[in-house]
């Protein structure tokens, strides 16, 4: 290795370093007896255990996980289908317009949509009476709007590098497009699947600004819960949910690594 | 037979596009299109004390007349109220210095991975993912325990003997920079190592070869070439941090200016929808110009990290 590279990596660790030790002292200080947060006086698990007794918390973790998953499975679907129209169907009228209606999403501040779906279903509710209140729908169709252009990310570059000469001979053989679609290539892409599945699902899971607004009374999501608990000031039993978060974030995340690991079918000739 | 088939062929094929295209255009269309006219459409009513709390634009005065009532007074509170004024300002100027930061920490992060060995590579890539599908809120939250006054950051300087009394940097403009960054490095780091992997190093070898200084072969081929990469994690940090809301109101503290804040208290605190409509208005009109200038970038150079 030579000089240049050894700095090199150092900065990487560095960097590294600045991205990690912040979630991990927060996982060391979940396990303090002290209800102050930033000073050790001993080893305990008593957080967890208080975080288990907590009712509301506990209520506001389900919904979002029924959110999340509700989200993830929609996402995924449209997702694809617009990973297809990009990948597959070329050059057709209106792509620009469709590629600007994909990006936009990833980078809108989360201020404005937020307040745009908002303002959206206050308006058809006037007027058409659906939804009628806000809650758990709204919340969904909001997260899958922004969900769906994540996954389209993720399944468009595993389609677009996609060996196509097993679709092409199911088709000489005379398969429908239907046919081939769903008995060769859904397998094929299956892992990218996954991943903006599981993508879809954290983001849902995590997103408190978008909620907020298209929320009603009486639906609280656990970022919200943590949000008003966080206002109040640090709490040990916000560093035990938090480190119960990042475990599963991780298991998530390693998993779709995998998945999404080039097996040599998949890929080239 | 085989023009039966043929049209058999066509037909499915237009199906395909109907509903490929058509199906997400519709649901983006409706959810995310049409609430901006919405929006726009609020941003000229007037405030007032119902359910939901605006007036209508229009309504029938006798005669079948169709009475419209543009309000402009939302849009001339914003621009000449000197608080908004210095929000919008600082907002892009937070963003710049973010955008900047994040490129010089995250190039060569993204260079290292780039140029490490295939195997390395999947692992450190995973650990560039990983914080970036962790929870953004628990992420800035860590922040609050290491920069307040008595906490990890102070604790340590203190005993290393570097200082006496904490630095205050919870609840400044500093805590902002280091949340946001924080945040949105892997968002640099993404596009640039998609975009470095692809890049040919053949032309380096090249450049040395015909007698370049490693330093000016960066200058004259990587960094071009890696222009596309740069835009799209640029663009993917900037426009977002403009409107950032969480990050200035858990780290900057109630005194920060930053604009999606304000249109969260317009909104939640005084009730004024019309006023944070907008205010979402006047942010988008500004975001417009750098969105489209990297949309069209990314098409002139050929780049497809987004």
């Amino acid at each position: 290795m030579n000089q240049g590279r050894v700095k090199l990596y150092t900065f990487l660790g560095l960097g590294f370093a600045f991205l990690y030790i912040p979630v991990l002292l927060l996982i060391v200080y979940s396990f303090n007896e002290s209800r102050l947060v930033t000073v050790w006086s001993g080893f305990s698990t008593k957080w967890y255990v208080e975080l288990m007794q907590d009712r509301q918390l506990l209520d506001a973790a389900w919904l979002s996980v029924r959110i999340a998953a509700t989200n993830a499975c929609f996402a995924v679907v449209l997702g694809t289908l617009a990973a297809n129209a990009l990948v597959r169907h070329g050059n057709f009228r209106g792509r620009a317009g469709f590629q600007l209606l994909l990006t936009a999403p990833l980078v809108m501040p989360e201020v404005i949509t937020g307040l745009s779906l908002l303002l959206l279903f206050v308006t058809m509710e006037q007027t058409i009476g659906w939804p009628d209140g806000r809650g758990f729908t709204t919340i969904t169709i909001a997260h899958i709007t922004f969900s769906t252009a994540y996954v389209a990310v993720v399944v468009r570059s595993r389609l677009s590098q996609m060996d196509r000469s097993l679709e092409e001979a199911a088709m000489d053989l005379g398969a429908r497009p239907l046919r081939v679609y769903m008995s060769i290539t859904l397998p094929l892409i299956a892992p990218a699947l996954l991943s903006g599945w599981l993508l879809a699902f954290t983001l849902s899971l995590d997103d408190l600004v978008i909620s907020t607004f298209v929320a009603g009374p009486g639906s609280t999501t656990l970022p919200m819960v943590v949000y008003s608990s966080v206002r109040m000031g640090v709490s040990p039993k916000i560093n035990a949910l938090a480190s119960i978060v990042v475990l599963i974030v991780s298991l998530a995340v390693i998993i779709a690594a995998f998945s999404l690991r080039e097996r040599p079918a998949a890929k080239r000739h | 037979m085989k023009a039966l088939l043929e049209s058999l062929r066509r037909r499915d094929r237009h199906l395909s596009r109907v509903i490929n295209i058509g199906t997400p255009y519709l649901w983006l269309g409706l959810f995310f299109l049409l609430p901006f006219a919405i929006v726009l459409h609020i941003s000229l009513a007037e405030t007032a004390l119902a359910q939901p709390p605006y007036t209508s634009l229009w309504e029938w005065a006798d005669e079948g007349v169709l009475q419209v009532r543009l309000n402009l007074q939302n849009f001339i509170t914003v621009f000449n109220d000197e608080l908004y004024l210095a929000a919008f300002l600082n907002s892009l100027w937070v963003a710049l210095v973010c955008t900047v930061l994040c490129l010089l920490i995250g190039y060569p992060m993204a260079y290292a991975i780039a140029t490490s060995p295939e195997r390395q590579r999947v692992i450190l890539l995973m650990l560039i993912i990983l914080p970036f599908w962790t929870s953004f809120l628990i992420r800035v939250y860590a922040w609050i325990g290491i920069l307040k006054p008595n906490g990890l950051l102070n604790n340590l300087l203190i005993w290393l003997g570097a200082i006496d009394t904490p630095l205050t940097i919870l609840h400044t403009q500093t805590a902002i920079y280091i949340g946001v960054v924080y945040s949105y490095l892997p968002f640099m780091i993404l596009p640039l190592y998609a975009n470095l992997t692809r890049l040919d190093f053949s032309l380096l070898e090249a450049a040395a070869d015909l007698g370049c200084r490693p330093f000016k072969a960066f200058l004259k081929v990587t960094l071009p070439l890696s222009l596309p990469g740069i835009v799209a994690g640029s663009m993917l940090v900037f426009i977002p941090v403009v409107g950032e809301f969480v990050i200035p109101d858990l780290l900057g503290g109630p005194g920060s200016l930053m604009i999606g804040k304000m249109l969260w208290t317009e909104f939640f605190g005084n009730k004024d929808w019309p006023l944070a409509a907008a205010l979402a208005i006047c942010l988008l009109g500004l975001l417009v110009v750098p969105f489209v200038l990297m949309q069209r970038l990314e098409r002139r150079i050929g780049g497809d990290e987004l």
